[in-house]
């Protein structure tokens, strides 16, 4: 096969990774880039308000892919796109379907980055004879010799910090994973880009979930279950307050997000916020933003990164959602494959679906997903 | 790094006789094939010569060709051209993208069309083709060669059915050209594709056979060009490339390069079938020389393919999809294979140039990569 030295970037056409496949480039590596065919843009063109031509500047687009292509023909690298529809609708968009009938809020990029991205792009790259890979995210790994384990931390660029959406790579992936950008800001990738005559150097940063066109997950569901044949769950149900009286009615539990204020069709005088959402009696709690804090959240299905496993309580600080400070937490072990973090302050919209990271300074402890 | 080319069905480089016959007419001779003056009567005398080189090579009248811009458009003008809403069209579901498209946009505007799945070797039952047949059936269209397993079809047998039945009969000829001879008396067809550029021509120019008095409505309208057939200026140093590259694939069919690339396919064929797990696709009905289609058990094709060409060895896999990565073929998932089948299957065509050391070189370097991808993990 190829030198055993040869990296693959994965290249979604935007400026971080092509930033990170021209350094790679220019540093002399044997580098292939790769782009992985995640979901085809114009499949639920047409149905529910979705609009019949897919916008441009997102992911799997075919301008992200042209792109992509037109960066690794200017590196004069050789560039592949790998067609991985079929285990993102299975690995990530059913899930992100079927978490949101059950009344939680799923984050599709954690479980993108954990099943597509790395595991599978590893997958592809050692096929095609790459031994590790490289992508655009902003955090560092490396290896501490001490503790015997590969530590992941956060970026020099900390409002970059992708680290959050990274809790689920496993030791093996992060030995083989390499992330350029780690040390450097926006403005100095973006000069990078510009540096080594990358047309899209000025090309805005896309933020919302690549599948979802706009944004409107409800328009999402809709349009997918129709496709899918499946028909739209039942789960219309009542709005209540925190001491049970009933005081609307909503139309489907999955209209709905701890800590949601907008939309929830009830007059108050003081804003109301959905503290809680049970899908077995499809009961909505609404309240006052100080009812939103809790001081405890459950997490399962978890990844220690930092450590090989949690014996005992631990000081660390949590982050429950993209935009969350980290918050100081108690870890201790809760069970089977959980744990509980209580935190020092009370904590707005603790969400079931998201992840929470635990931080030991720049480290990144662990994470797992908020019951 | 030794490079070996294995898609000659996806296209050819151009013969340097081609390349030679053109080299006028994109310079000196650049006249308008439409214009009166001694300019313009060069050109038409080139566009004219080569017509005439093509009505030998399909074997009609030199006023029942008409050169266009390719394969798909010979596709399309043929479904666009003779088929309206209310009437009835049978294709089959091998045929390429050109052909499948325009039926799906004929029917979505009224006309009724029947998709013949193949047999399982790859060939189309003309039985399934009468089967097929209504009343209000008017035309069928069936390709002579697949692109992918290079299974000839029996359009002998289905012209015949199609003049029984009254009904036009196209064919997409593009991957017989330069490899099959070509009747178009024998084949009983009404209209007939093929382009350049799969036979060392030049890429973006086509012919169409168009049998007299078939009541084609042409696709592109302007002005008076090609019988008012097919409008827009000739692409004259193409025709003209065209032109040659025709007759090379008429002297090419009878000077025994048919049979040496035949017998390089087999030698690439047994090769690649010593690897365990691996089959052909369209074994068992006869096909073009040049292409072998496998099937590597357990494995991804798509990472095979570019392991292949990361090691020098170009094939290709599946249909390209609109990003570029590969989709299942539809060929392969119409003779009955399962989509983990028709991702594990790569297709080998060789060019009429190829060598006993690029088939050595290719038997060196796809076992290697096989095993390499066995090893990791099974899909």
């Amino acid at each position: 096969m190829t030198e055993p030295t040869t990296i693959a970037v994965a290249m979604s056409g935007g400026v971080d990774s092509s930033a990170a496949a021209a350094i790679l480039a220019h540093s002399g590596e044997s580098v292939v880039g790769l782009t992985l065919q995640l979901w085809d843009q114009t499949r639920l063109a047409g149905r529910h308000g979705i609009p019949e031509a897919p916008r441009a500047g997102r992911c799997c687009s075919l301008d992200d892919v042209y792109d992509a292509r037109r960066v690794a023909e200017h590196l004069g690298i050789p560039y592949y796109v790998v067609n991985q529809e079929e285990r993102f609708e299975r690995d990530v968009v059913r899930p992100f379907v079927d978490e949101y009938l059950a009344g939680r809020t799923p984050i599709p990029c954690s479980l993108c980055n954990n099943h597509l991205k790395f595991d599978q792009l590893l997958k592809t790259a050692r096929s095609i004879g790459a031994a590790r890979i490289a992508t655009g995210h902003y955090a560092l790994n490396e290896y501490d010799e001490r503790r015997g384990r590969w530590i992941l931390k956060r970026p020099t660029d900390l409002a970059k910090d992708q680290t959050y959406f990274l809790f689920g790579l496993t030791q093996e992936q992060l030995s083989r994973t390499l992330f350029p950008l780690g040390r450097m800001t926006k403005p100095e990738v973006r000069a990078v880009a510009r540096q080594h005559g990358l047309r899209l150097a000025e090309k805005p940063d896309s933020q919302e979930i690549c599948f979802v066109p706009g944004g409107d997950y409800k328009q999402f569901l809709t349009a997918y279950l129709e496709e899918q044949g499946e028909p739209m769950p039942e789960t219309a149900g009542e709005l209540a307050a925190p001491n049970g009286e009933v005081i609307g009615q909503h139309e489907g539990i999955f209209g709905f997000t701890v800590g949601q204020r907008k939309g929830l069709g009830i007059a108050s005088p003081s804003p109301l916020y959905v503290l809680n959402i049970d899908p077995e009696s499809r009961r909505v709690t609404v309240g006052s933003d100080a009812e939103l804090a809790t001081r405890t959240l459950r997490a399962r299905r978890l990844n220690w990164i930092s450590i090989a496993n949690l014996s005992g309580p631990m000081r660390v600080r949590a982050k429950i959602r993209h935009r969350h400070e980290p918050a100081w937490a108690t870890l201790e072990p809760a069970g089977e494959d959980e744990c509980l973090a209580t935190f020092d302050e009370p904590q707005r919209a603790v969400t079931p679906g998201q992840s929470a990271v635990f931080y030991d300074g720049d480290e990144v402890v662990g994470g797992g997903w908020i019951v | 790094m030794r490079r070996v080319y294995c898609d000659a069905n996806a296209t050819t480089p151009l013969a340097p006789e081609v390349l030679e016959a053109m080299r006028p007419y994109l310079m000196e001779e650049f006249g308008n094939a439409s214009s009166i003056h001694l300019y313009g009567q060069q050109a038409r005398k080139a566009v004219e010569k080569a017509r005439e080189t093509l009505a030998r090579f399909f074997r009609c009248h030199e006023a029942e060709v008409v050169f266009n811009s390719g394969g798909t458009e010979g596709d399309n003008a043929a479904i666009f051209g003779l088929v309206r809403a209310g009437d009835h069209l049978i294709t089959s579901a091998i045929e390429h993208e050109a052909v499948l498209r325009a039926a799906e946009r004929v029917a979505k505007r009224g006309a009724q069309v029947t998709f013949v799945a193949p047999r399982a070797d790859g060939a189309i039952d003309p039985e399934e083709i009468r089967r097929a047949l209504r009343p209000s059936t008017r035309l069928i269209s069936v390709m002579l060669a697949n692109n992918e397993t290079g299974v000839l079809q029996p359009v002998e047998e289905i012209g015949k059915i199609a003049a029984g039945a009254g009904a036009f009969f196209h064919i997409d000829a593009v991957q017989g050209a330069g490899k099959i001879e070509f009747d178009v008396d024998r084949f009983g067809c009404h209209l007939c594709s093929i382009s350049a550029h799969k036979m060392h021509g030049p890429k973006g120019v086509g012919a169409m056979y168009v049998r007299r008095g078939t009541p084609i409505e042409p696709l592109m309208v302007g002005g008076s060009h090609e019988r008012r057939q097919r409008a827009g200026t000739q692409n004259v140093p193409s025709i003209v490339g065209l032109g040659k590259a025709a007759e090379l694939a008429m002297e090419k069919l009878s000077d025994g390069t048919n049979e040496r690339v035949a017998a390089l396919r087999n030698r690439l064929e047994n090769g690649i079938l010593q690897i365990e797990g691996t089959a052909v696709n369209g074994a068992g009905a006869p096909r073009v020389a040049n292409t072998a289609n496998i099937r590597f058990e357990q494995l991804e094709g798509e990472a095979l393919l570019i392991a292949l060409d990361l090691k020098g060895v170009a094939v290709s896999g599946g249909s390209a999809c609109h990003s570029g990565s590969t989709e299942p073929s539809h060929v392969l998932m119409a003779m009955g294979l399962g989509k983990r089948e028709a991702r594990a299957s790569l297709r080998f065509s060789l060019l009429r140039t190829a060598t006993e050391e690029d088939v050595e070189q290719v038997l060196k370097v796809v076992p290697q990569a096989v095993e390499h991808l066995r090893a990791l993990a099974p899909v």
